[in-house]
Formats: structure tokens, sequence, C-alpha cells
């Protein structure tokens, strides 16, 4: 677990550091995620060494949201006078979105296999 | 003996009250969604967030000494955002054979959830902070806090928004897309990923498994392709 971790935390340290170094507007993190990917390919043994650890925080992702989530506590005053508006803008983004994804994919592959 | 009051004032400012608090509210809210069959109202993370701002509320806690306790939880978004690379990782067969559609769906939707937004917003005449919170609404949490936080955004209203579209995009999903008569299940997968992020993604597993892979592919491309265009569409918003 801790190698493993190790490993984790190298890619994110190696992220950020390219971030800020090169001035990116790519969080740190999202570095390091593309960087995993490129050494999974490169060295498919990496990944199995990761795989138990990147399983236990996947199934575990949405606890370490919780403590930003509670931050909206300081937030409230406005969410009550424009929850109307961010509702609506949130909805219908979201509906847009899925209906948009969906179509193009459909578009673009008519004539490719199922 | 030492009076519950001074015992209360050494807990108050200590960080394990609050770590403790965190893990138990979101078990609480575990247990919650799984007694209701998995249900996307009934987000743990929601249920875990309102049970926490009740108890700080009155307990008469601010933010800062919660966060005190809670930010080991929090630094955790980091790694967990770098283990989001091993779904995209075991996926990339299927990336390479859908390549072309796949591309197109992501940037059109990728594009559709942050200008669409972005537009709404500000004809409701929303402030520069909110319109840079929403911003990255439909990216998975741990990366749209970090975008909402390089944008001058407010990273704990992001994380409220992110939870808020990712239900809605689970509950409205499956509907809207046999009114729209998709059947493609990778076309379906995909799109939910992309606009709803893990909550999405959870709830393409639950209703296909091919759904589920592509929504996987499309919330982890989406993640690195907001990071890009965020800051690009709402710089026309300045």
């Amino acid at each position: 677990m801790i190698p493993a971790l190790a490993i984790l935390l190298s890619f994110q340290l190696v992220g950020e550091v390219v971030a800020r170094g090169l001035g990116l507007p790519l969080p740190g993190p999202v570095i390091g995620l593309l960087a995993l990917v490129v050494s999974c390919s490169l060295r498919p043994p990496l990944a199995e060494r990761l795989r138990p650890v990147v399983q236990g925080l996947l199934g575990n992702l949405s606890l370490f949201f919780v403590p930003a989530g509670v931050g909206v506590i300081a937030h409230v005053g406005e969410f009550r006078s424009d929850g109307l508006a961010i509702a609506i803008a949130l909805t219908v983004s979201t509906a847009l979105a899925i209906g948009v994804g969906a179509i193009v994919f459909r578009l673009v592959a008519r004539g490719g296999d199922e | 003996m030492t009076t519950p009051a001074l015992i209360w004032s050494y807990l108050s400012q200590e960080p394990l009250l609050w770590l403790t608090a965190t893990l138990i509210a979101y078990w609480l809210g575990d247990r919650f969604f799984r007694a209701t069959g998995r249900q996307s109202w009934a987000n743990p993370v929601l249920f875990a967030v309102i049970l926490l701002a009740l108890v700080l509320l009155v307990t008469g806690t601010t933010y800062q000494t919660y966060f005190e306790g809670a930010q080991f939880v929090h630094f955790m978004l980091g790694p967990a955002t770098v283990a989001l690379g091993m779904p995209l990782y075991e996926n990339l067969h299927r990336v390479r054979r859908a390549a072309l559609p796949l591309i197109a769906a992501l940037v059109a939707g990728s594009v559709t959830a942050v200008l669409s937004v972005l537009l709404i917003a500000r004809g409701f005449g929303l402030s520069p902070v909110m319109l840079a919170s929403l911003a990255p609404k439909s990216t998975t949490a741990p990366v749209a806090i970090g975008i909402a936080e390089n944008l001058g955004g407010e990273p704990t209203i992001t994380a409220v928004l992110v939870l808020l579209t990712g239900m809605f995009g689970a509950i409205i999903a499956t509907p809207l897309l046999n009114l729209l008569r998709i059947r493609d299940w990778r076309a379906r997968g995909l799109a939910v990923g992309v606009a709803a992020h893990g909550i999405g993604t959870a709830r393409a597993f639950q209703v296909n498994e091919t759904a589920g892979a592509f929504a996987s592919i499309g919330m982890g491309l989406n993640a690195v392709l907001t990071a890009i265009i965020a800051p690009l569409l709402l710089h026309l918003f300045r």
C-alpha cells in the first residue's frame, strides 16, 4: 500500500511542479492523471502494482469532497438570493450537455460498427 | 473531574473531533444510500454535507475549525484525481476503437456544458465569482475544485454545484436519452460521463456495463478537457 501511495503522490508532485513551472492552466493532479496513463501504457506492470490502492481510493472517491461541500454553510446567503437562477442554469445546461453529447456521438458513428 | 464544558472546549479545538465526525457522517450517508436501493437522489455526500452543516450550526462551530480536522480527508482529493487515470488506462482499447465519435462527442458535450451554464448564469446577472464556480460543474469534483480555484471561483460552492449536477444528470439521463431515441450504449454512457461525472457514471454502470465503461472514459477525458477549455470560455465572459 505504501509504495503505491508514494507513486501516486509522486505523480501529483510532478504534476504540480510541471503546472507551476510552465504556468499551465491545468491543476497539478490532472497532469499527474495524464502521467499515470502514459506511464502505465509504457510499463503495464505498474498498473498491477497500483491497482489495489487505486480501487480503494476510487471506491471512496465521494467521501473526499465532503469537507469542501460543508464549506457551503459560508455561502448560504448566495444560494438563497440566486437559488432559482443557479438551479435553472445547472439543470438546463446538464440536460443540454447530455443530449448534445449523445447526438453528436451517433451522428459521427453513423456508418461505423455498432 | 473536568466539566463537560472544558472537555468540549478541548475537543472543539483539536482535529480529532471533526475528522471523526466527517467519516461517521459519510458512513451514515452511505447506509442511507444503500437502504434506498442506491437511488440517485439519496446521494451519500449530500446527506453527509447537510448533516455536518447542521451539526456545525447547532454547535456554533466555524467552518475554519471544522476544516482543521477535515483537511486530512480533503487532502486525498489530489491522489484520488491521479487515480482516475487508471480506469482511463484500462479502457484505452475502447477509446481507440471508437476514437472519432468519442472525441467529437466529448468536445461537443464538454463545450456545451461549460458554455450553456455560463450563458444562462450571465443572463440572470450572476456574479463573476459565481460564474467561475459554475463553469467546471460537469467535471468530477476533485478536478472541478482545482479548476474553480484557478479561475477565481469559490471551491466550496463548486463542490456543492458539482454534486447537484451529478445527481440531476443521473436522474434525468435515462428518460432524456429515451426521449431522444438514442439506443447506442456507448453514446448514452459517454454523454452521461461527460455531463454528470462520477455520479452519472455510477448510474450508467447500474443500467449497462458498456454504458458504464464509456461513462468513465467520458468523465476522465472531460476532467482534462474542462481544465483546458473552462479558462478559455470564461475569458469570453469577462
